[in-house]
């Protein structure tokens, strides 16, 4: 071997020395503090350890199924599924279109101080979410909150936001639009910005209106980063727990803000029936997969 | 390689310094801030939780402890009521329990079915606090299997805060003495012209109205030594259906605690004029209400089903203090318990919360007989009766609550609700059943 | 001139929404200085009537707020730090080190990413517990020190360094370490700014984690003992208010000064996946 080839042997090994070192802080914390605990979370889904057992083991009993059965028998558990769907299906296409709407107002060509305008749309993504949620749930007084002021303004009746089942959801809804939509409104206007205006000058010179730019230009440009956005934001709602923790307290009015993590928290964290906790964890683990899922291959689909 | 190939080394010892530097004042600070916490590092620390409002006030008794005891401090921390069960339970599912505790006593049948009590009969036989000195009813509620694992602070009981103006201008002339009284007393008010009000506040988040209305009516709750929800049987579907219907009237509005702004605020202006509440709104109502509606507002017992049953019977309540098992300063815990429930301290701990002294000896003080909205509550406490001893009382409780919750703001009809209610509460008896089952089957019972 | 009505309907379209977004904040701001018990008057005013730091005080004085904000300070500090470190070393080595397994443990890494935290989190508890961790600020720090996505950000980076560079510094007889320190990170530096804020930010808005971890009301971070203020002090709102600009007041600084490279990392991130 040349002197050249001994040295290409020993980098390499050295190399691969070093890149299993360079990893291995990470590997380890993430083995210890998340793959175990995965597996562990599984285990523990089969079996009844809770608040006895935290004290005293040896009162476990292992139930195989059993939690998953007593689950999709717990009318609770529907209910906050249910929830979590309505904040998902309703929310998500919601913030989508309301950052789309954003990232095309800022991006116009028009606009002065773009700068300004997107800081300011963004800002409350950066905010701590117990913060906003503790000013919006006063900004959601029946009486003294300033929503109902404004409505007032407008002359329709005061609404019970956070008291109503049928308006409590709404409202979470309404807040978690309001908070995030600067996010995806950026990752929007990168992606507008990335079409060149001489296409659109092209259509319009074409006779295209608006509309049709809109549809036949800037949807297929931003398709990607609507894939993306659709992802980040459905499994991000899906994992629904500060809203209803600081505004309803939990569960809302009729449970009607009770979240599948929220679900999970009560019975894993206030109750400590910890295997029934775990197995509801498992639930949102298979929930988030499919949906993730469903949405790549209806954008496959699509294309 | 020329020299000039690396013009970004210059770049590298800024960003490299200032991440260490990062590093390094943050470990700064955390030493810093481990320090601070060491101070008295040479006395014995004393972790004491106390809860609600007591929590705020019991800190203006521990001076005098620390003195009576050079080598002990004492740390407080308060905690909300909304938030004590779950980090009592937090606490002793991660192994970071105080060395004392404030305790609801509805709470100590589940620490004690968990291990986490230091049994305390062997200090009180050493002690100078004698059982006899408090009221029977309240030390029962702190003896599991005849052990005494708390001893009492205070009592608490509810009984009916109420607008005596109001009532008055609606015609009724003394407080109600039956449901029937009470209902149609509620319904004058409701009638009386004015804004949008109501006769009564009845937070539907709380479990404490419809639990003393059903223990008014004679309802067991549970049954078979609390293996079993009993939630079916005619008395508790009288009170259910009580409780329910003040609703459906519109005597009380349809809203939980986290949707009053301001209770004390909406009492003096009349939005409600009667509520259901402890010892613990004496002080706050006469804190926080203004000057001139101090003259309007009174306490009664509770009524009862019937007239001759008056008064109805209310919650055994109240909280003890209790020590942690795990706790590495058990002795120091308990002086601060004696201390804590001795006489003169009970009655100035009542001077600054309204709450009720467990001592009956402490209620001879004159700040106590002199006062007279407190006769209702000591009538009150001749007429309690305790709720059901067992370790899940606390999520049952709640689980009544959402029962007339989903009465009341949806539309589910009492029989699909009572029934939803009895097969949650059977489940989460499942596996006290299955102990006790155990238990009997090993042959030692 | 023809562009007139549309430049005024785009900017007043983009003010409304301006106004929309800040509203609650500037009332946040109101409030927090209002005296107590004056947000929850008939009629409701919008501005404090007589402005009063008297809610500040009270959460500095009376409620120990100024340690929690230190805490707060110290677990975004020292989390940030240290994640740094981590994924700057792992992000680099998945990038530019060969060593064999690499394309299958990097998989398997972004196939973690699906796995949603909650999974983790009770047996984590417990898991914490026998370790003695639970109520310490490590039992909050530890866990998050290695995000994945901080792994992926890192990376994409790293793959546009120069090759040649590195090997030059190899064939000049440079460990791999101090290739790391001198060379690496400096050229990394604008990805861990990126992803600096980003950690800063997401470790002082953490509210779940360290709600179940803490039970020491002096260890509370700032998010958590806002809400435990709730549970006692819901009547007051000016006092919440001013917990609320307490909290929120450092991260949106933070993020004005470095808004660019806070914005640019997002979108790399978001086009290039």
């Amino acid at each position: 071997m040349t002197a050249g080839g001994r040295n290409r042997v020993s980098r390499s090994r050295r190399e691969a020395r070093a890149g299993l070192a360079f990893i291995a802080p990470a590997l380890a914390l993430i083995a210890v503090f998340f793959v175990i605990p995965v597996v562990a979370g599984f285990l523990l889904a089969a079996t009844d350890f809770d608040i006895y057992a935290v004290g005293d083991p040896a009162t476990t009993r292992f139930v195989g199924l059993g939690n998953f059965a007593t689950l999709l028998h717990d009318p609770v558990f529907w209910k906050a599924l249910g929830n979590t769907f309505y904040f998902v299906l309703v929310g998500g296409p919601l913030s989508v279109a309301v950052s789309l709407g954003a990232a095309l107002l800022v991006n116009a060509r028009l606009v002065r101080c773009k700068g300004l305008f997107r800081t300011v749309y963004f800002a409350p993504v950066v905010t701590t979410m117990v913060a906003v949620a503790v000013v919006w749930r006063y900004l959601y007084h029946p009486r003294f909150g300033l929503l109902n002021q404004l409505l007032a303004l407008a002359g329709l009746g005061p609404v019970n936001w956070l008291g109503d089942p049928r308006w409590a959801m709404p409202a979470v809804i309404l807040m978690a639009v309001w908070k995030n939509f600067g996010y995806n409104m950026i990752i929007f206007v990168a992606g507008l910005q990335s079409v060149p205006a001489t296409i659109y000058e092209a259509a319009r010179v074409d006779g295209a209106g608006p509309w049709q730019q809109f549809r036949r230009l800037t949807l297929p440009a931003l398709r990607p980063m609507l894939v993306f956005v659709g992802v980040i934001t459905m499994v991000g709602y899906f994992q629904l727990f500060t809203e209803p923790y600081v505004m309803t307290n939990g569960g809302g009015p009729l449970n009607a803000t009770l979240s599948i993590v929220m679900y999970m928290y009560k019975q894993g964290f206030r109750w400590w029936n910890i295997g029934f906790g775990a197995a509801v964890a498992l639930v949102l683990f298979l929930i988030i997969l499919v949906g993730t899922l469903v949405q790549l291959r209806l954008q496959k689909g699509r294309e | 390689m020329a020299a000039g190939d690396r013009p970004t080394h210059r770049l590298a010892t800024p960003s490299i310094g200032c991440r260490w530097g990062a590093l390094a004042a943050g470990a700064l600070a955390g030493a810093l801030l481990a320090a601070c916490g060491d101070e008295a590092a040479r006395k014995t620390k004393l972790q004491f939780w106390a809860l609600g409002r007591e929590g705020e006030v019991v800190q203006k008794l521990i001076p005098a402890f620390e003195a009576a005891n050079p080598g002990v401090h004492v740390e407080v921390q308060q905690i909300p009521w909304t938030a004590a069960h779950e980090k009592l339970l937090t606490a002793f599912a991660g192994r970071s329990t105080p060395d004392l505790a404030q305790l609801g006593n509805t709470w100590i049948p589940e620490l004690v079915a968990l291990g986490a009590l230091e049994p305390l009969g062997g200090r009180l036989a050493k002690s100078r606090v004698n059982p006899r000195d408090f009221f029977p009813g309240i030390w029962a509620t702190n003896e599991i299997d005849g052990e005494p694992y708390g001893v009492p602070w205070y009592v608490d009981t509810r009984v009916l805060f109420y607008r005596s103006d109001l009532l008055a201008r609606a015609g009724v002339k003394r407080p109600p003495r039956s449901w029937e009284e009470w209902r149609n007393g509620m319904r004058s008010v409701k009638a009386l012209p004015g804004g949008e009000h109501y006769a009564i506040l009845l937070p539907t988040d709380e479990w404490a109205q419809p639990v003393v209305l059903a223990l008014q009516a004679g309802a067991d709750l549970l049954r078979d030594g609390g293996r079993h929800a009993d939630f079916k049987e005619a008395r508790f579907r009288t009170a259910f259906e009580f409780y329910v219907s003040l609703f459906a009237e519109r005597l009380a509005p349809p809203l939980g605690n986290a949707q009053v702004a301001n209770l004390y605020q909406q009492f003096a202006d009349g939005y409600f004029a009667m509520v259901i509440t402890g010892p613990w709104n004496l002080g706050e109502f006469r804190r926080r209400l203004p000057a001139d509606r101090q003259g309007d507002w009174a306490v009664a017992p509770l009524p009862a089903v019937t007239e001759t049953d008056y008064p109805g019977v209310s919650l055994a309540g109240g909280s003890s203090l209790v020590v942690f098992g795990a706790s590495p300063h058990k002795d120091a815990a308990f002086r601060l318990v004696e201390f804590l429930t001795d006489a003169r301290q009970q009655a100035r701990f009542y001077t600054l919360t309204g709450d009720l002294p467990a001592r009956a000896a402490a209620w001879d003080d004159p700040a106590l007989a002199g006062d007279p909205k407190l006769q209702a509550f000591r009538t009150q406490l001749e007429h309690v009766r305790p709720m059901p001893k067992v370790p899940e009382w606390e999520r049952i409780a709640t689980a009544i609550a959402e029962a007339a919750e989903r009465v009341i703001l949806g539309n589910q009809t009492e029989d699909r609700s009572l029934d939803q209610l009895q097969i949650e509460v059977d489940r989460m008896l499942d596996k006290r059943r299955f102990l006790l089952d155990r238990k009997s089957g090993g042959g030692g019972r | 001139m023809r562009r007139w009505p549309a430049l005024v309907g785009l900017h007043l379209a983009l003010g409304i929404v301006a106004v929309a977004t800040l509203l609650p904040f500037l009332w946040m701001l109101s409030a927090s200085l209002m005296p107590a018990g004056e947000a929850s008057q008939w009629p409701p005013s919008f501005l404090p009537s007589r402005p009063t730091l008297e809610n500040y005080r009270a959460l500095f004085h009376r409620l120990d707020l100024g340690r929690c904000f230190l805490n707060s300070a110290f677990v975004a500090i020292v989390s940030t730090a240290l994640a740094l470190l981590i994924v700057s070393l792992a992000g680099y080595a998945f990038a530019k080190l060969h060593f064999p397994g690499r394309s299958r443990i990097y998989r398997a890494l972004l196939t973690a990413m699906v796995i949603p935290a909650q999974v983790a989190m009770l047996p984590l508890f417990l898991l914490l517990r026998e370790v003695g961790l639970v109520n310490t600020y490590w039992g909050v720090i530890i866990p998050a020190l290695a995000p994945v996505f901080g792994i992926f950000m890192v990376r994409q980076y790293a793959l546009s360094l120069p090759d040649e560079l590195l090997d030059a510094a190899r064939v000049d007889g440079a460990g791999e370490f101090t290739i790391y320190r001198k060379l690496v990170l400096p050229l990394l530096r604008p990805i861990l700014v990126t992803f600096g804020v980003f950690s800063f930010i997401g470790a002082w808005n953490d509210f779940m984690w360290p709600l179940i971890v803490l039970t020491d009301d002096r260890k509370y971070t700032l998010p958590v003992a806002l809400a435990n203020l709730i549970g006692e002090h819901a009547q007051d709102i000016e006092l919440m208010m001013a917990g609320s600009v307490l909290t929120v007041l450092p991260v949106l600084l933070l993020f004005l000064v470095l808004q660019r490279t806070y914005v640019e990392g997002l979108t790399m991130g978001g086009v290039k996946e």
